[in-house]
């Protein structure tokens, strides 16, 4: 498809997701993990505004659902590859909280052990193989992975998140083009935000749905309401175990925006062509955690009562990691050069 | 250390047989599928007849297309693809039949590869090996020419090889397949006809080898790499003939590099010169010269530190342009000799 209408309408969408009741414990755990997310990113977000992270930090507040609803499908031997806004795909796939916190912080118990920062997350035992800034640098590494899932024959899949930005990169084309021809169990995810950076969807692209690109390449796609967990996890069900059955790449564009700016902890008002107030209050309208939790509450599965005690609960857990990767110890200085080469020996 | 590089013509006198540098390159790979299964191969042009300069012979139909991969022409994606496959397990080998081509890689190389360990705190390594080749002359001109070496070699993270012998062509590709780092192979289509005995193939630890010297000598050191070294040996030879006898050293590996070997050799001859087939301006040949003047009593030195390079211009189509555009052994000799017959006092003021 061409045009995304009513999905890139923020006045649409903004009713409790349609849910199963006999999915409830998911949707428990969706939601907490959603949660969980918004938590760290408004707590980093604190660190980034008061100085004490200096990173570049690209915080994903209200993008919540896409990673949650995707992660469910996946296992430990698959491979998925991030990008510079990866710290809901991280924690989504079980990613430790305070080595993300320490990692922020540049110190040496960080999930890259203080080497990579916000934009170089690694949790490998869950999953996730890493995450760079270079815009769609990661998708052919998750082409690769996918290719020698294939090898292995063992049912892995290889997964890329990237934004609608990526799609304006070439070797995404190629990727496509690739994996298609060698029929790679690849997916293709697009958290299509309508922003790169300041510059909305209307000012880079002729239309708003990436899913062209994978039509293009006779790839099979879906276009999803990002901010519905429910319908990301149902899409990226059917895309995934197409893949896993040999039947190649599967692309899933989840429509979504960004609370807060491109980097760092301002809302980025003005700095663009369209990005107003009103667009983001409209947005903070369709948000993933309270539409899950008001369907939550509508089906009787849980509470405002026990949805504050989760609040309380992940604000807790959030907070004590703070403090824990506030107290972690930095990197060693002779450490510098330590990791340039894997083998040694030379001078 | 006997001489290394013979002849193309040199007859065996034993009847063994003399393998050539492209033979070389087809033994290693055959070498690397056979043993090690998790080996492949993905590049433009290896199902070609032509089987990219007749290095990957019959490489499809022997281990199979599954395993040998003629790719779509995306050299970003199929570059990305081998650093992705390489971090779950696998070998992979890419193929770029002609290193000008390999431009449109830069990221998967230069940012992802190269990084990956380093931003990752060491828990992740791309075992992925890069073969460049540089194919030049005939009038092929400014994009069918490049030898980017240098420009790779400034990357920390990317381990870069360049043999410049029949051995090296087959035991460093082996290395560089088996070694941990991302390695970027370079083989120049110059050298294929070089030809030497080869000994039993050796598994080297790539991480380990250090610059060769090729040929002993007292009056000079010259330093090459690649077809580089090939020329700085034919020079050597000639300059034999009027007793200047030349040290020549053969860097194998540009990054990193192991300066022990060129700085002995330094101390002894006195002199230095580099020869090298890319540019002048950030160039390896300015790298060495001045890594080796860094560990170095400059005092020592009994003349300038000089190079051969490429001019700093793209190269020439016409071929009386491109005639004075490589660097070639007359230009090697004649710098030589004036370089040794100089008096040293005469270069007092330089120092």
């Amino acid at each position: 498809m061409l045009n995304l209408g009513d999905l890139a309408n923020p006045k649409k969408f903004i009713d409790p997701i349609h849910i199963d009741r006999a999915d409830s414990e998911f949707l428990i755990q969706a939601l907490c993990m959603m949660m969980l997310i918004r938590e760290t990113e408004q707590c980093i977000a604190e660190l980034v505004k008061s100085g004490i992270a200096n990173c570049p930090c690209h915080l994903a507040v209200g993008q919540e659902a896409i990673s949650v609803g995707v992660a469910r499908h996946l296992n430990k031997q698959d491979r998925v590859f991030g990008n510079h806004r990866s710290h809901t795909q991280y924690l989504a796939l079980g990613g430790d909280l305070e080595e993300l916190l320490a990692e922020i912080l540049g110190k040496a118990t960080g999930c890259s052990k203080g080497m990579g920062g916000s934009m170089h997350l690694y949790a490998g035992e869950q999953g996730f193989h890493g995450s760079v800034p270079i815009v769609a640098g990661t998708i052919p590494l998750a082409v690769g992975a996918a290719l020698a899932a294939k090898f292995d024959q063992k049912g892995s899949v290889g997964v890329a998140f990237f934004g609608d930005g990526a799609c304006e990169e070439g070797v995404l084309h190629e990727s496509l083009n690739i994996s298609s021809v060698m029929k790679l169990p690849m997916i293709f995810v697009v958290e299509n935000n309508l922003y790169s950076s300041h510059l909305d969807i209307q000012q880079r692209q002729p239309f708003d749905s990436t899913s062209r690109f994978a039509e293009a390449h006779g790839i099979p796609y879906e276009v999803v309401e990002g901010n519905d967990v429910g319908a990301v996890e149902k899409a990226a069900a059917k895309l995934i175990q197409r893949s896993r059955d040999n039947k190649g790449p599967g692309f899933l564009e989840a429509v979504t925006f960004r609370w807060l700016g491109h980097v760092g902890s301002n809302e980025d008002i003005d700095v663009g062509i369209r990005r107003s107030l009103e667009e983001i209050k409209a947005w903070k309208k369709r948000d993933p955690v309270q539409r899950l939790f008001l369907a939550l509450e509508k089906n009787e599965i849980m509470s405002q009562k026990e949805f504050q005690q989760h609040l309380q609960d992940i604000k807790k857990r959030v907070r004590q990691a703070k403090e824990n990767a506030l107290q972690a110890p930095w990197p060693k200085l002779e450490n510098l050069e330590s990791y340039v080469y894997a083998s040694t020996g030379s001078e | 250390m006997s001489m290394r590089l013979l002849d193309p013509n040199k007859q065996n006198l034993n009847g063994q047989r003399l393998t050539s540098y492209s033979e070389a390159i087809q033994i290693a790979f055959e070498y690397l599928l056979e043993k090690y299964p998790e080996v492949f191969i993905l590049g433009q042009g290896v199902w070609s007849p032509w089987y990219v300069g007749t290095t990957m012979k019959g490489l499809d139909k022997k281990f199979g297309k599954e395993r040998v991969i003629d790719s779509p022409v995306s050299e970003w994606a199929c570059t990305g693809l081998g650093v992705g496959a390489s971090l779950f397990g696998y070998k992979p080998i890419i193929i770029h039949p002609r290193m000008d081509f390999m431009v449109l890689a830069s990221d998967p190389l230069v940012n992802q590869a190269a990084k990956w360990s380093y931003m990752l705190g060491g828990q992740a390594n791309p075992q992925v090996t890069i073969r460049a080749i540089i194919n030049r002359g005939g009038e092929q001109g400014a994009q069918h020419s490049q030898a980017l070496h240098s420009w790779y070699a400034h990357i920390p993270g990317l381990r870069v090889v360049m043999p410049s012998t029949p051995k090296d062509a087959r035991d460093l590709l082996i290395a560089s397949v088996l070694c941990k780092d991302p390695v970027i192979y370079i083989d120049d289509r110059w050298l294929y006809d070089q030809k030497e005995m080869l000994s039993p193939i050796e598994e080297l630890d790539l991480s380990k080898e250090k610059p060769q010297i090729l040929k002993e000598g007292k009056d000079i050191t010259i330093v090459g790499s690649s077809y580089s070294s090939y020329l700085a040996m034919q020079a050597a030879k000639e300059l034999e003939k009027q007793r200047i006898f030349a040290e020549v050293i053969d860097l194998r590996i540009l990054n990193p590099i192991d300066y022990n070997i060129i700085v002995k050799s330094v101390e002894k001859t006195n002199r230095l010169m580099v020869v090298d087939g890319s540019w002048k301006n950030c160039g390896i040949a300015g790298e060495v010269i001045a890594s080796v003047v860094e560990r170095i009593d400059p005092r020592i030195l009994k003349s300038k530190p000089s190079r051969i390079t490429l001019p700093d211009s793209p190269a020439p189509t016409s071929k009386v342009l491109e005639d004075i555009y490589y660097p070639k052994i007359d230009r090697i000799v004649q710098n030589i000799e004036l370089i040794v017959k100089t008096p040293s006092k005469l270069l007092n003021n330089i120092f």
